[in-house]
């Protein structure tokens, strides 16, 4: 099952008593403020989780998979994320224990 | 932007709030975001991007420093997919 904004705010609701709204809200500008600092070209560094840094990417030639066709990619900025040695390591350990849960997720996200 | 920077900016977003429940709240959602991903779960958040496990295989690997050939076995890593929103605004702030 996939995490999203509504079990974020679900949990802030159980565990520290925001109300429903509050704890909406909550997420909401959680999130706003990240894309906010990424989109005004701010590393945003989140430790014991991740980095997400910007990349300049210069234009390149392109091709529709599907059809063959050719078609230039522009020059664009992009995000990326590194995640945080604490959280690779949370993972793998975890990994070890469920080998077969974890294929399996990957499988349907590659 | 810092942990501690964007706990700033969320007080001030939300005064109603004590500076220290905000901490709390900030700390909260990270851990649970981390702990969907320890779990093999994905994150799923509109407008902003997707977290998933890639598999990485097992490979053969070398010591840079001396050559020698070192098995490293499979893993799995965090994968982060802006959304649509991040991707658009994050390029269009270069324009």
């Amino acid at each position: 099952m996939a995490l999203t904004k509504a079990d974020l705010a679900e949990n802030l609701f159980n565990e520290l008593g925001l109300n429903k709204r509050e704890a909406k809200e909550f997420v909401e500008f959680f999130f706003e403020k990240i894309r906010t600092a990424l989109a005004e070209g701010e590393q945003v560094k989140l430790s014991g989780f991740g980095n997400f840094s910007l990349r300049q990417k210069n234009p390149r030639p392109g091709r529709n998979p599907k059809t063959g066709e050719e078609i230039p990619i522009s020059a664009r900025r992009v995000v990326t994320f590194r995640a945080s040695h604490k959280l690779k390591e949370r993972v793998e350990q975890n990994a070890q224990a469920n080998r077969e849960k974890f294929k399996a997720q990957a499988e349907l996200n590659a | 932007m810092t942990k501690s920077e964007l706990i700033s900016l969320l007080a001030a977003k939300q005064p109603q709030l004590d500076y220290r429940d905000v901490e709390l709240a900030v700390k909260e959602l990270l851990e649970q975001m981390s702990g969907a991903l320890s779990s093999g779960d994905r994150i799923e958040v509109r407008g902003f991007g997707s977290f998933s496990l890639h598999y990485r295989p097992p490979r053969t690997g070398r010591n840079p420093k001396t050559g020698a050939a070192v098995q490293v076995p499979d893993k799995f890593v965090p994968h982060f997919k802006p959304g649509k929103e991040l991707r658009e605004r994050v390029n269009n702030g270069t324009e």
